[in-house]
């Protein structure tokens, strides 16, 4: 965070250009990344593990996974990072931002396409562009864990059928001697479109400092 | 239920014939008539509607065989042919609206015709005899059509636009009221309107009457209309909510002009707005209470199944009628009441008493609303409530409609501000003109007191001409302009399951990101909420069985299983017989065979969990196939069809000649009120083993005598299906096959073939009657060959109805299809162990 010395209000207003975040809103989250860090410059994944609530959130591995993929960074390249500065974290959050009202509709659909493919990514774990059954699968199961009465069997079993769902409506009929490899991102799109997901993966981001109502967390 | 709703009817007639003496003259004249007793009826006409009983005691001059006995019947009478008038001119409108027009909303025809029916009535008694009153209309049409608008809540979209249908709801109706009460008194004042003798506070109770938007109206054409949840929703909650607020409202102003204009004070306004607090929301608390008391008994109630689902109605009903006792918010309470108790009520019963109040409760609801709609219509056919002014009627609608527009934008503007998506113009545009006004504003107009309120009549025919005006030409205009305005509608998706399993994701995932940016918001609340239910309520409300099988998505996955199955099922029937099915169920097995050893290329340990759990894959395959093979099956068909009427009349002879006769003879017996559960004699069980083991034997036999030319042929089918079925007996069915082809059918129909191995039930399907193999001619058997089941029932979450309900496409009693279904189940499992101890 060297540039945070030298001119942090030149350095967020970078970030606020470049990631849609009202200045308020990035000072609000360098405060919470200087919280979860303890001060140091770089985010690592024990940072987030030790969030109390995330705790009890069955998926929480692959979201933590996913603020320290490279693909979500805007980049090319595959991979996962080690430590993540705080561009970096709230280039992650931008995913989430509500898009701003009277959007054009072409830019409402690249709005979505993205935060489908943050999500996409999220269940690709090996990075080829297709969820496979095994990826799907592995999602499924932790999404269900939090359920111990519901065996990994059922959710095995869930996650195959939904597979097969997906498969029956972006596929058709499959002949004899083809099989099913798994969702591509375009699939994926095909078979979200009617989520308004636009409209759906937000989450709010205060322009005041929230941190007085935190209940000392 | 039926019972129930009659007696509703009855207790309805009841009032109507305490409050309208003279109601039924008309009526009874003509009947008299008709049946030409009219001598001794009109010398008693008056003595009679005193005294039923009277006419009678004169007419004893002997024994008299038969007597016609109107007054013994009249009022339960008179009301059960207004419910079947009802259904009938339901049952009109809705072909008219499928054949003619669908221009003009259900809602809208049925007042229409209301307006006919009212017509003639009046036509016969130069007096309108018919109308609704607000008792009837309060005690035993509404509470229903509220219980079930409330019981089938979303609850999920509900309680997460909770504030919005709140401020929408309690604010938006009190500048309603305010608003147009104020406008018409100032409107007065400036002297439009003459002559008339009304004070302000009196505008004031008509604005509150005339305020709420009505959810009998706006779900019959909002539910047309398709337009998307989050709309839905708002328009939706808000009317109901808003009911409960504007009769609060409107008790409040009563009593105001009981009180009358100078001795209010500031203390009494102060009470006015307090008690409005107490009853609103005291209403909506009593309802949960009641919504727990409901799902406490619901957990006990295993061993009284049959009247279990009469519980959810009665409750319902008793907490409609406490909250009425203590002038309370009686719609709020039952409103709260259905909406909290959904979850616990449906988990705790049993699965066919769920079903039961979802069909009841649609029956109860559709009716009061048919008759609701009709009597709005025949109501206004009548000289008596007419009172014309120009300058209030058309005053009045236009400030119901101006200030609905303001209210919704005003209200959506300041909402905007804190909602994360915000309401859209063009929804706003819909909502307020979907502020349709309804029964309740009719209702609460024909309760006016007449001492306090003189121009009772011109309110209430004003009311009338807005209920008219909003529903039938904002019903009419509603389509058109959510067409022309492009409003989302919503979104019809086919994936369900994924669709699940992506919001349940994605529910985790904001929480997560909330948490992350370490802020408390709306995901923090509702998980925080979803926990302390799960631990504690759920606890607390649900069997512990219940518990386990509440998952959402699992519950998802079940039903669509069960979909699924029937649909497999009755498409099976469509073709006359199972084979079809069966042979697409052959194409699956293939396709999951494929998929399943393509994934084992890519990863083995994956290959053995799709054997074992083949629930899934073959299942979906099953309805994802169902519609995609049609046309590679169709060829099957199209071969088939000469055959086909020959066939089903073979299948039915035999059939009933063959299944379980005894099966109706014992059901007659075993008549039972408090059990469905019939044939479940051991005998039967016992009998059905051995014809099956008999019928296996001698199959076996005979296929071991006969020569069989053609059975290299089938070789490999043999093979598909022994691989298929790896806990199948392939000896038995094998040879049943070879006999088949000693017929020689596999030539022309060898899709059926392989799929009839199965099933010998269905084997004589292809067979023509004189060419009857030997065995069936030695044999009765015709129960399904236990190969066929023991796939079946084998996963629990799988077709497990599946394998019965096959014998049960014979039976013509389809009604009972699901009962004898079950029943087999039962046999089946029992004759399946049977034969593994042997």
């Amino acid at each position: 965070m060297g540039a945070s010395q030298s001119g942090p209000v030149h350095m967020f207003q970078d970030l606020a250009y470049k990631t849609g975040f009202s200045i308020e809103q990035i000072k609000n989250l360098h405060n919470r990344f200087i919280y979860l860090t303890q001060a140091e410059d770089t985010l690592r994944r024990e940072h987030l593990e030790n969030v109390s609530d995330l705790a009890l959130n069955p998926i929480r591995r692959q979201i933590i996974e996913a603020f320290f993929d490279k693909r979500n960074m805007g980049e090319k390249e595959k991979g996962c990072l080690q430590e993540i500065g705080f561009e970096e974290f709230v280039t992650v959050l931008s995913f989430f931002r509500p898009p701003k009202p009277h959007t054009a509709d072409e830019e409402m659909k690249n709005i979505k396409k993205e935060k489908l493919r943050f999500l996409f990514n999220m269940h690709d774990t090996d990075n080829d562009g297709i969820i496979t059954l095994d990826e799907y699968r592995r999602v499924v199961e932790e999404l269900l864990s939090s359920y111990e009465i519901m065996g990994a069997e059922t959710a095995k079993a869930i996650t195959d059928a939904a597979m097969l769902e997906v498969a029956s409506v972006t596929v058709g009929q499959m002949g004899p001697d083809e099989f099913y490899e798994g969702i591509t991102f375009e699939q994926f799109m095909q078979i979200l479109k009617d989520v308004e997901i636009e409209t759906k993966m937000n989450i709010h981001f205060w322009n005041l400092d929230t941190r007085t109502v935190q209940c000392g967390k | 239920m039926n019972f129930e709703n009659d007696c509703r009817f009855k207790r309805k007639l009841t009032k109507r014939g305490n409050c309208n003496t003279l109601s039924h003259q008309g009526l009874q004249d003509k009947q008299a008539e008709q049946n030409s007793v009219k001598d001794s009826y009109t010398t008693h006409n008056e003595s009679v509607f005193q005294n039923p009983h009277h006419q009678q005691e004169e007419n004893l001059t002997g024994l008299p065989i038969v007597t016609f006995k109107w007054h013994h019947v009249e009022t339960p009478y008179l009301v059960i042919i207004w419910v079947f008038v009802a259904g009938l001119a339901k049952l009109s409108v809705v072909e008219l609206n499928h054949h003619v027009i669908s221009v003009v909303p259900e809602s809208g025809l049925l007042i229409i015709l209301g307006f006919i029916l009212g017509g003639i009535v009046w036509g016969a008694d130069r007096a309108q005899t018919f109308k609704l009153l607000p008792p009837t209309f309060f005690y035993y049409l509404l509470p229903q059509i509220i219980l079930d608008a409330s019981y089938f809540m979303p609850n999920k979209l509900f309680f997460s636009n909770l504030g919005a249908i709140l401020i929408y709801a309690i604010f938006g109706t009190c500048w309603n009221a305010a608003t147009v009460g104020l406008s018409l008194w100032g409107c007065y004042e400036a002297g439009v309107m003459g002559n008339l003798d009304i004070g302000l506070l009196q505008f004031l109770l008509f604005g509150s009457l005339i305020a709420a938007v009505d959810p009998v109206a706006v779900i019959a054409v909002f539910e047309e209309v398709h337009v998307n949840e989050v709309l839905f929703i708002l328009v939706f909650g808000e009317s109901l909510l808003n009911d409960g607020v504007t009769v609060v409202l409107y008790n409040v102003f009563d009593a105001f002009v009981a009180l009358g204009g100078p001795r209010i004070d500031a203390a009494e306004i102060f009470k006015g707005i307090f008690s409005f607090v107490v009853v609103a929301f005291g209403g909506s608390f009593l309802g949960i209470g009641f919504a727990i008391l409901l799902s406490l008994l619901t957990r006990c109630t295993k061993h009284i199944q049959i009247i279990e689902a009469g519980f959810v109605f009665v409750v319902g009903y008793l907490a409609y009628l406490t909250a009425e006792m203590l002038s309370l918010s009686a719609i709020l309470s039952i409103t709260f009441c259905g909406i909290c108790c959904q979850k616990y009520v449906n988990a705790n019963m049993d699965e066919k008493s769920v079903t039961t109040v979802r069909h009841a409760m649609k029956l109860l609801a559709n009716g009061s609303e048919t008759m609701i709609f009709l009597f709005l219509g025949v109501t206004a056919i009548d000289t008596e409530i007419w009172v014309w002014n120009t300058g209030f009627i058309l005053l009045t609608l236009l400030f119901v409609f101006i200030y609905r527009i303001i209210g919704t934008f005003l209200f959506t503007w300041m909402l905007n501000k804190f909602r994360l998506v915000p309401i859209e113009v063009i929804d706003q545009v819909v909502m307020s003109y979907g502020g349709l006004r309804g029964a309740v504003a009719y209702g609460l107009a024909a309760l006016l007191d007449e001492d306090k309120i003189p121009e009772k009549n011109l309110m209430i025919s004003t009311t009338l001409i807005v209920v008219y005006f909003t529903v039938i030409l904002q019903g009419i205009t509603m389509k058109p302009l959510v067409q022309w305005l492009k409003v989302k509608r919503a979104a019809h998706s086919d994936l369900k399951l994924i669709e699940k399993l992506n919001n349940r994701a994605f529910d985790h995932i904001l929480a997560a990101v909330e948490d992350i940016c370490g802020r408390i918001g709306d995901n923090w609340w509702t998980r925080g909420w979803n926990r302390f239910e799960e631990n504690y309520i759920s606890w607390l409300l649900m069997k512990p069985k219940a518990r386990k099988n509440r998952d959402y998505l699992f519950s998802i996955f079940h039903k669509l299983n069960l979909e699924d199955a029937i649909n497999y099922v009755s498409e099976g029937e469509r073709q006359g017989s199972l084979a079809f099915s069966r042979s697409d169920e052959a194409a699956n097995v293939d396709f999951k065979k494929q998929f399943g050893s393509e994934f084992a290329d890519v990863m083995p340990n994956i290959m053995v969990d799709m054997s074992n759990y083949e629930l899934g894959i073959e299942h979906f395959s099953v309805t994802s196939i169902v519609k995609d093979t049609i046309p590679s099956v169709s060829l099957d068909i199209h071969g088939q069809d000469r055959k086909n009427a020959m066939d089903d009349i073979n299948a039915h002879h035999l059939l009933q000649q063959h299944l379980y006769r005894s099966r109706k003879h014992q059901h007659r017996h075993k008549y039972s009120r408090s059990h469905f559960s019939i044939n479940q004699n051991e005998d039967e069980v016992q009998e059905i083993f051995q014809r099956t083991m008999r019928s296996r034997l001698e199959s076996f036999k005979s296929t071991k005598m006969g020569v069989n030319p053609a059975k290299k042929i089938t070789k490999h089918h043999k093979k598909e299906l022994t691989h298929k079925m790896p806990n199948g007996h392939p000896d038995g069915t094998g040879h049943l096959y070879g006999d088949e082809e000693v017929e020689g059918l596999c030539v022309f129909l060898p899709h059926l073939i392989e799929a009839g191995i199965e099933n010998p039930v269905f084997l004589p399907d292809m067979d023509s009657p004189t060419h009857s193999p030997p065995w069936l001619m030695e044999t009765e058997a015709v129960a399904p060959s236990q190969r066929a089941q023991r796939r079946l029932p084998w996963t629990p979450n799988r077709l497990r109805r599946l394998a019965p309900m096959r014998i049960s496409t014979c039976s013509t009693d389809s009604f009972l299809m699901a009962d004898v279904s079950l029943t087999l189940e039962e046999h089946e499992e029992h004759s399946q162990t049977d034969h593994v101890e042997m």
